[in-house]
């Protein structure tokens, strides 16, 4: 959290770190990744997170949004935020270029539980945008692969034009400890890879759930289907995570709107099991 | 010397006076229909001839005291690199400054209201520095409740009209002025430095006017296990429907309340010069959640005061060790167009709740015709 004090001497959580955007990387013709770095050397330096957590990236006068940080704990270059064009904010981060001050709330939210992981196979699914979380995670084991079991990705995307990270793809695709499909949901001339929605190619994969952890995120919809299918092929609730999408504020569990119960997603969450949102009320 | 101190009514207006010129005092103030906490300066107080006035019970609560309806959380503003003008030096300030106040005249509800919004505000990981300063600026000096009005319902949540939690002082009206107690060391050094006379031979007074106003209560609720009844109830949408069919999803219910917390951030200006706002916000607003993708997990109205209601009686208890957060002020009783009543609804959701032993039902609730008779009458006192 940002080390600023207020006037009044409290730490203050809503004011942002200023950083600089050092690249930006148009991933689809909707999804641009941003590149910042904090302005702040020791900030910079005293800065640390886990993978899934999540940040509040700002652009001045636009206001500001969640986003997780797609980058790896490990990458000291730069903070990654993979952004949806879709509404206001968005439209003002996918205006960004390099050399633009923005503002950073982060580190925000809580992390995948990947210590409890190891030694065990773990089975990501990412649907469109989706992808962004499931890339920290992802490339967060890769770099620790020998702490755990087979790692697998289902990566799916609306059409290959929709596909983000081209630039991680032919890498996933012949990574010795990582076995990758890519699916579109409807053919595409020259694909060389699935075509169908992804609870359909995950049934046909039929990963076992024996000592195997499913970690899925994606647009709600493909979330129920998709965990519908991993509990067909006998996954434990409690051994399938996600993560939680919610219109968010504060980002410190104080606004109100994230909540699913008393939980709120921008503090408890933004990754739960299964099992634990069994425990909620029926709020999705 | 007593702990009691006594202030004629001159005496109480002398007092605050001279408080009006060393802090910014909030009190209620008539204004056409309305009665709002509202600064007064010394000169103001100049024109009152009576503490009467400054004791209505308000219309709306003071929790804007703490958290204002709308401020700046962040100024930012940019200028152009002298060297390079295409690049922008951003400079931002965080103005959580507060003004040393003092709350007067507010009741026993609305100084618990801030006892439950502490708790999110002050008690997790993250504290809110702007709702913390005016809190640690702010010295409140509630009035213990004369008499309750048919929609006041403290006593459902665990309180009564003479309750001194949340406050630093605490004054009863008895026969020919004020009895002050001090309930903080704040509280205590504040009384001790206005020169009101001892007030040990009034302590009976005192008694007799708390129990007064305790004797002038609706019945108690009865209701016993309420958030895990109202949490069992969650599955249970035609019960929410058919409470919510009158709704007209306005919000008055969460702008008067003294303990609604919820807010929204935006900005306003444009990069080179803007401030970040933070507003009161309402969950009864289906833009409230509304997600940029379109998605809404709370679209249906039963579903936003399902949550409203959830979230007062069972998420917020669950969270703080049993705290409602509601303090029983009745407002959202008071001024709902639609004569909506919370205590009617509590009261159904937690009664014969699915998968609750029928045997354990309560006793009936406080009927809500008398809270529609209360709406017109219940303005001042």
């Amino acid at each position: 959290m940002s080390e600023h004090q207020c006037t009044c001497g409290h730490k203050n959580p809503y004011l942002p770190e200023l950083a600089t955007v050092v690249e930006t990387v148009q991933e689809t013709p909707t999804i641009k990744s941003i590149r910042v770095r904090f302005d702040s050397d020791e900030a910079w330096e005293k800065f640390s997170y886990q993978p899934g957590q999540v940040g509040q990236l700002s652009v001045f006068g636009a206001g500001e949004s969640t986003f997780v940080i797609n980058t790896p704990p490990s990458c000291r270059d730069y903070l990654q935020f993979s952004v949806l064009r879709a509404g206001e904010v968005t439209n003002a981060i996918h205006k960004l270029q390099a050399g633009d001050k923005v503002g950073v709330r982060a580190p925000l939210g809580n992390w995948f539980p990947y210590e409890q992981w190891k030694g065990k196979n773990v089975f990501f699914v990412g649907g469109g945008i989706g992808m962004a979380p499931i890339r920290t995670i992802l490339l967060h084991l890769l770099e620790n692969a020998g702490d755990y079991g087979q790692i697998s990705l289902l990566y799916g995307a609306k059409s290959p034009a929709d596909m983000a990270f081209q630039a991680d793809l032919p890498g996933w695709l012949k990574h010795p400890h990582l076995k990758t499909t890519l699916t579109i949901d409807s053919p595409a001339e020259g694909w060389p890879h699935k075509v169908g929605l992804i609870p359909n190619v995950l049934k046909e994969l039929a990963p076992s759930p024996d000592n195997t952890i499913a970690a899925l995120c994606g647009p709600p919809i493909m979330i129920r289907f998709t965990l519908a299918a991993f509990r067909e092929l006998g996954f434990q609730d409690e051994n399938i995570v996600t993560t939680l999408e919610r219109r968010m504020k504060c980002g410190i569990g104080i606004c109100g709107r994230c909540n699913i119960g008393g939980k709120y997603v921008c503090l408890d969450g933004p990754v739960f099991t299964q099992a634990q949102l069994n425990e909620l009320p029926p709020e999705m | 010397m007593s702990s009691l101190r006594f202030a004629t009514p001159d005496a109480l207006l002398g007092w605050l006076k001279k408080l009006a010129a060393e802090y910014r005092v909030l009190a209620p103030r008539q204004e056409g229909p309305s009665v709002l906490f509202r600064p007064y300066a010394a000169a103001d107080l100049d024109g009152v001839s009576d503490p009467a006035a400054l004791l209505r019970r308000a219309t709306a609560s003071p929790k804007g005291a703490m958290a204002p309806h709308s401020e700046t959380l962040v100024r930012f503003s940019a200028t152009k690199d002298e060297q390079d003008p295409a690049k922008l030096n951003v400079g931002l300030d965080a103005p959580c400054q507060a003004e040393p106040t003092v709350l007067f005249g507010l009741r026993p509800c609305d100084a618990r209201g801030f006892v439950v919004l502490d708790r999110p505000y002050t008690s997790g990981s993250f504290k809110d520095p702007y709702y913390a300063a005016r809190r640690e600026a702010t010295i409140i000096v509630t009035q213990a409740c004369p008499a309750a009005a048919p929609t006041c319902f403290c006593h459902w949540t665990g309180s009564h009209p003479a309750d001194s939690e949340g406050s630093d002082l605490l004054f009863t009206a008895v026969d020919g002025g004020y009895v002050f107690e001090a309930v903080s060391d704040r509280g205590r050094a504040l009384l001790e430095s206005s020169g009101f006379a001892d007030a040990g031979d009034r302590q009976a007074a005192v008694e007799e006017a708390h129990a007064r106003a305790a004797g002038s209560l609706c019945p108690p609720s009865g209701l016993e296990d309420i958030p895990a009844r109202v949490a069992a109830r969650f599955t249970d949408s035609e019960f929410w429907i058919r409470h919510t069919a009158k709704c007209l999803s306005c919000g008055a219910c969460t702008y008067l309340c003294p303990t609604c917390q919820c807010f929204t951030i935006t900005d306003e200006g444009s990069p080179l010069e803007g401030r970040r706002l933070r507003s009161w916000d309402s969950c009864m607003s289906p833009q409230f959640t509304l997600e940029t993708s379109g998605h809404n997990p709370r679209a249906e109205k039963f579903k936003r005061m399902r949550n409203r209601i959830s979230h007062k009686f069972s998420y917020y208890p669950q969270s703080y060790d049993g705290a409602y957060s509601c303090v029983g002020c009745g407002r959202c009783v008071v001024s709902c167009p639609v004569s909506l009543d919370i205590r009617q609804v509590v009261a159904d959701a937690v009664k014969g709740a699915p998968g609750v032993n029928s045997d354990a039902a309560p006793a009936p609730a406080a009927k809500p015709a008398k809270a529609k008779s209360a709406k017109k009458s219940s303005g001042k006192e």
